[in-house]
Order: structure tokens, then C-alpha cells, then sequence
């Protein structure tokens, strides 16, 4: 028989036990990532050495995250990864805390790669860049001219009429076609947005189909099509151990660069534990993994992250050439609500027709 | 208090928690999906009120309508080819194999669903693609000398979910086959009913339910499905889901996507009124 002291004890240790709150959530992190994040590569070495676990969910697209963020409670989160241009967003939305810039290394970041513009709010940091790529054109070298892809006019020639994919999302096929048609992607706006209709309206009639990561990596590995409007290294690079014929440039005209950025969501419980987590992701260390993450590759923010990569690696991400693909490429078009609706009603028009 | 009125009560308070299920589960999902339809939006932001605009958007711009519309014409073509695929098969199974033989062969018939949905999808753009099976055998037969353009076409949709709702559909088919009585189709025969005359007029209404049932299943969950299109259509089309996902994926706009939402379930309705006369619990 139990004495009744100790019955009378065994509530108050199941709530001293309970208490333990913060400490006992300070052994797991909560992360809204993308899929590049889930790889075990990259999330043991942290988890080893601060004994937590991490506890990744990926989403697919803005809205859906920062949907995920509004339905939550206070601090079921601790580390949000976004694309780069949608950090205001969750900054406006009030989601992202602010993060000592000091405890980030930006300077060993390559050119441009800060992107203050983005991550900061009146000399306040949000969050930070820690990986990047481009949306181009991806191609199986062995069954296209590479010179004609050099040229996005070629596209719509009609000489590969059938033989091209579109990856489905609009900001970056639509700001390639604004390139194309020689408007810079912060130039696109309401006005100019016509004009754009039946250039996109013309490469949809060339393509074969319009998919997704997976389906345009299937399509364009099975020969299915030769083309991906759109792809980058992040399309090609897991698929080229197998068809080292698969290549990406960027063609005369321009193409699209995007980056995601990381940072702590606001009214994490774990907020020092999550600050931790992204010095990692922008370590050198944590930059090698996530570079070559087993769902997506994409250049490290952090070029130190260069001497973690191998020849190889480095070779698949182009690495000696960052310098004129950086001067050469753009970032993403940053549509306000307006703008974003009218493009997403283009898209839709281009799907249907 | 009376008997009826205890058997009243009695009644409410079994069926108190299916009802409580039911509201938290769906009316009020679907009232609030209702409330949000008529909502705009104002920035980023979602204004409540009460503005038909996003109904009127889908009933006048083309894009939408005519997502509206593909997505009934490939669900039709769905459930009718299903139907004529799984009616033999569930017929075969139920009539032809020995007894002992019927569980293996519906197990054979429920094996694809044990793979997942979207992997299947995309073994299925292998075999339907320019290198896959489908074209690397005609031409091997010299039956066609350049590949079909089969996969990222709505053929390539219609035989992803046909592969998949046969199986439904024979299940449902075999259920209301294999419970008729044998005396009925051999009381026709004795009163000189030839096989076709039997079929027609003993075994195909009373199977009806069956069919329906498997039928509506079919229509319902082929019209919600965004997999499929996605994947092996390789977006050649928009259906009305697709549609709905493009809103919520990076904009947000929800009133719009719970307008559509509100459509698709309208098209289902109608299926059900459609489908009403044979779904009827009584008649099972």
C-alpha cells in the first residue's frame, strides 16, 4: 500500500514533472520548412550536438505557411524558412522576430546574398538568406541545340514545339517571360502585365505540359521532354548522376534568381534554441548539407560553405561561375496584392487555353 | 411521460453523437467555407461581407467556367468507362469463380489501392510515357511507327483514375451481385427468359444499386481529386480543384478558393439528387 503522504506527493511531482515546460520543450524544435530541411544529413548534426530534436512540417507556398503560422498558438513554432521575397510578408503579419545581425555571418555571404532588402525591416533583421538558385532553362543537352537555348526566343520558334515543360508557378515562368520580352522583373507592373499575355500565351502552346518539381524532374529524365522552362540546378542537379547529359543556363535574355530565407518565429518558447538552429543553417557546415540536401540542391548562401563542398558538388553548382550568374540573373518579381491576383489570373488563363 | 416520448428521447440521445460528429465535422466547416465564400479580399487580407462577386467570377470568366466544365466531363468520362469495365469484372468474379475462389480474386482487385495514390500516379507516367511501356510495345509490334502522346494529356488523367475506381466500382458491384438470390435468374429461365432477357430485366436492376452506389463514389471522388490531373495530365487542362489550390497556394485568396469549393460541392449535389432514387438506404 501506497502511504499517503506519498499519494498525496504523487500529484504535486506530476505537476512539478509537467512544469519542467520550458525545459522539457527545450529539448525539441518546431521548424515550418521546405523540403530541403527534412533531410536527416542535415538536421543530426545539430540535433547531436544540442541533444534536441527538430521537428520539421513542410509546406508548399507562402500562403499556406503563414496560414499554418495564424492557426497556431503562440509558440508552436520556432524557425520559419520562406521565400526570400516573402519575408515582409511575414514580417507585416508579425510572424518573424527580430535577430541580433552580429550572431549572423552575412559578410562571408556572397555578393548580393544579404539581401537587406528582404530580410530587414527599419536596420532590423527578420531573417536571413541561406540558400539560392535560378530559375532559367533546363535542358538534355544531348537532344537540343545548346546554342539555341542560350536565346529564349528559340523557345517559341517552333522548332521544339512539343518537346518543352513549364514549371508551374508563375512568379518565376512569368518573370522569364518578362525578360524575354526585355522588362527587368521589378519593372513588371498592372500596366505592362498585357503585354506579357501573349508571349506566355505562346511558349503554353510550344510546351507539352505544365508540372510540378517532381513531374518536371520525371519528364525531363524519361525524355519526355527535352525542356524545362523555368528549372535550374535545383531540377537538374539530383538527376545528374544518372543522366549526366541534363544541363541549365541562362540564357541571354536573363533569367530569375531565387533564395529562401530562414528566421525565428516570433513567441518561440525556444527562442536562443531556434537562434542556434539558424546560425547552423548558415554555418559552413549546416551550408554544405543544406546545398546538397537530398531533395533539392542550391547554392549556399555562405560561400565559405565552398571548402565543406566537394569538387564535384561544386562543379554540379556551378560554382566557379556564381559571379557572372549573380550579375546576370534577377530576383524574383515582388508583386503587391493587386499585381499578384493579375498574375495569378494570367497563369490561370495560360492553363486553361 | 409517454412511451413515445421516452422512445423520442431515447432516439435523440443515440443518435446525439453521429449529430454532434456531423456538426463539428462538417456543418460547421461548411458554414464557415460558406460564410467565407461571400468574403473578399482586400490586400492580402480577408474582409468579411456578404459579396457574390467570386460566385460571379466563376460563372463568367472562361478560365474558371471552364475548369468547372473539365472537371464534369472527365469525371463523367471516369465513372461511365469504370462502369462498363467493372460490371464484367465483378460479374466474372461473382458468377464464374468457384466460391473458394472469389476472396483471392477480390484481393487481386483491391491490390493497387494499397499502393499510395501519388505513387501510383507517377508509375503511371512511366508507363504512359514517350519511352514507357505502352508506346515501347506497339512500336516493338511495328503497330505504330512514331511514340503516342499519351502522358500530360486528359487520356492520360481518365486512365490513372479508371485504373483506380474499376476496383471501387467492382467491389461495390460484386457486393450487390453476389447477394442476389440464383432462384430469381433461374425462375426467369423455367418461364422461357433467354440469357440476355434475364440479365436485362432480373439481374441488371437489381444489381442497380450497386452500380450507383460504386458509380456516385466514383463521380465524387474523381471530381475532388487534384492529384491525378496534376501529375498525368501535366496541367494540359485546369479542373475546378487545381484551380482552387492555385488560390491558396501563394496568394491566399480563400474567399475565392471557398467559392469554388462551394461549386464543386454544388456539382456534387446534383450528382446525389441524380443518384438519389438508388442510394436509398430502404432499398438495400
Amino acid at each position: 500500500m501506497i502511504p499517503r503522504t506519498r499519494i498525496e506527493v504523487l500529484p504535486l511531482a506530476a505537476v512539478a514533472v509537467l512544469s519542467l515546460g520550458p525545459s522539457a520543450g527545450a529539448a525539441e524544435l518546431n521548424a515550418l520548412v521546405w523540403c530541403d530541411h527534412t533531410d536527416p544529413a542535415l538536421l543530426e548534426p545539430f540535433e547531436t550536438a544540442h541533444g534536441v530534436t527538430v521537428n520539421v512540417k513542410e509546406y508548399e507556398g507562402t500562403a499556406a505557411g503563414l496560414t499554418l503560422l495564424q492557426q497556431s498558438q503562440p509558440g508552436d513554432w520556432d524557425v520559419l524558412v520562406i521565400d526570400a521575397v516573402d519575408v515582409g510578408r511575414a514580417v507585416d503579419a508579425g510572424f518573424l522576430a527580430e535577430m541580433p545581425a552580429e550572431a549572423l555571418p552575412t559578410a562571408d555571404f556572397f555578393p548580393g546574398l544579404a539581401m537587406e532588402e528582404n530580410n530587414t525591416r527599419d536596420g532590423r533583421t527578420y531573417a536571413v538568406t541561406e540558400k539560392f538558385g535560378y530559375n532559367t532553362i533546363a535542358f538534355d543537352r544531348t537532344k537540343v541545340d545548346p546554342a539555341d537555348m542560350e536565346d529564349m526566343a528559340s523557345l517559341t520558334s517552333g522548332k521544339y514545339d512539343g518537346r518543352i515543360g513549364i514549371y508551374d508557378y508563375y512568379l518565376p515562368v512569368i518573370g522569364l517571360v518578362a525578360l524575354g520580352q526585355g522588362i527587368a522583373t521589378a519593372d513588371i507592373t498592372a500596366e505592362n502585365l498585357g503585354s506579357l499575355r501573349a508571349p506566355l500565351a505562346a511558349l503554353r502552346k510550344a510546351a507539352r505540359q505544365v508540372s510540378d518539381v517532381v513531374a518536371s524532374q520525371t519528364a525531363l529524365a524519361t525524355g519526355e521532354v527535352d525542356i524545362i522552362v523555368g528549372g535550374g540546378e535545383w531540377l537538374t542537379a539530383v538527376l545528374m548522376q544518372d543522366n549526366p547529359n541534363l544541363d541549365w543556363t541562362i540564357p541571354r535574355q536573363g533569367g530569375l534568381r531565387w533564395a529562401q530565407s530562414i528566421g525565428v518565429v516570433a513567441g518561440s518558447r525556444n527562442p536562443d534554441l531556434a537562434l542556434e538552429f539558424v546560425k547552423y543553417i548558415v554555418s559552413p557546415e549546416g551550408q554544405a548539407r543544406l546545398a546538397t540536401s537530398s531533395c533539392y540542391w542550391g547554392m549556399p548562401a555562405n560561400a565559405r560553405a565552398g571548402d565543406l563542398l566537394t569538387d564535384e558538388q561544386k562543379a554540379v553548382l556551378r560554382w566557379d561561375r556564381q559571379p557572372e550568374y549573380l550579375a546576370r540573373a534577377q530576383l524574383y518579381p515582388i508583386p503587391d496584392a493587386a499585381l499578384d491576383s493579375a498574375m495569378q489570373d494570367m497563369w490561370t488563363e495560360m492553363l486553361n487555353q | 411521460m409517454g412511451l413515445a416520448a421516452r422512445e423520442a428521447r431515447l432516439g435523440w440521445g443515440l443518435a446525439a453523437p453521429a449529430l454532434a460528429w456531423t456538426g463539428a465535422f462538417f456543418v460547421l466547416p461548411f458554414a464557415v467555407m460558406l460564410a467565407l465564400s461571400f468574403a473578399r479580399m482586400e490586400g492580402r487580407a480577408v474582409v468579411p461581407a456578404l459579396d457574390p462577386g467570386n460566385y460571379l467570377r466563376i460563372a463568367t470568366e472562361p478560365a474558371m467556367a471552364g475548369a468547372l466544365a473539365n472537371s464534369i466531363e472527365i469525371a463523367l468520362t471516369v465513372t461511365l468507362i469504370s462502369v462498363l469495365l467493372a460490371y464484367p469484372l465483378a460479374a466474372i468474379v461473382a458468377f464464374l469463380v468457384p466460391r473458394r475462389w472469389q476472396r483471392l480474386a477480390l484481393v487481386l482487385a483491391v491490390l493497387p489501392f494499397w499502393t499510395s495514390y501519388v505513387v501510383r500516379s507517377y508509375a503511371w507516367l512511366l508507363v504512359l510515357g514517350q519511352k514507357g511501356i505502352v508506346n515501347g510495345t506497339l512500336e516493338g509490334l511495328h503497330l505504330i511507327s512514331a511514340p503516342l502522346e499519351i502522358a500530360a494529356t486528359r487520356s492520360a488523367t481518365v486512365i490513372g483514375f479508371v485504373h483506380f475506381f474499376t476496383m471501387l466500382l467492382t467491389l461495390t458491384i460484386y457486393a450487390s451481385l453476389v447477394q442476389m438470390p440464383p432462384n430469381y435468374a433461374r425462375a426467369a429461365a423455367d418461364l422461357g427468359a433467354g440469357r440476355w432477357a434475364i440479365f436485362r430485366h432480373v439481374i441488371l436492376p437489381l444489381s442497380l444499386p450497386g452500380v450507383v452506389t460504386g458509380a456516385f463514389l466514383t463521380f465524387v471522388l474523381c471530381i475532388g481529386d487534384y492529384i491525378t490531373p496534376q501529375i498525368l495530365g501535366g496541367n494540359a487542362e485546369l479542373t475546378l480543384p487545381q484551380l482552387i489550390m492555385l488560390q491558396l497556394g501563394r496568394s491566399g485568396n480563400f474567399p475565392l478558393a471557398s467559392a469554388l469549393a462551394v461549386a464543386l460541392m454544388g456539382v456534387v449535389a446534383l450528382a446525389y439528387a441524380a443518384a438519389f432514387r438508388w442510394l436509398r438506404i430502404d432499398r438495400t
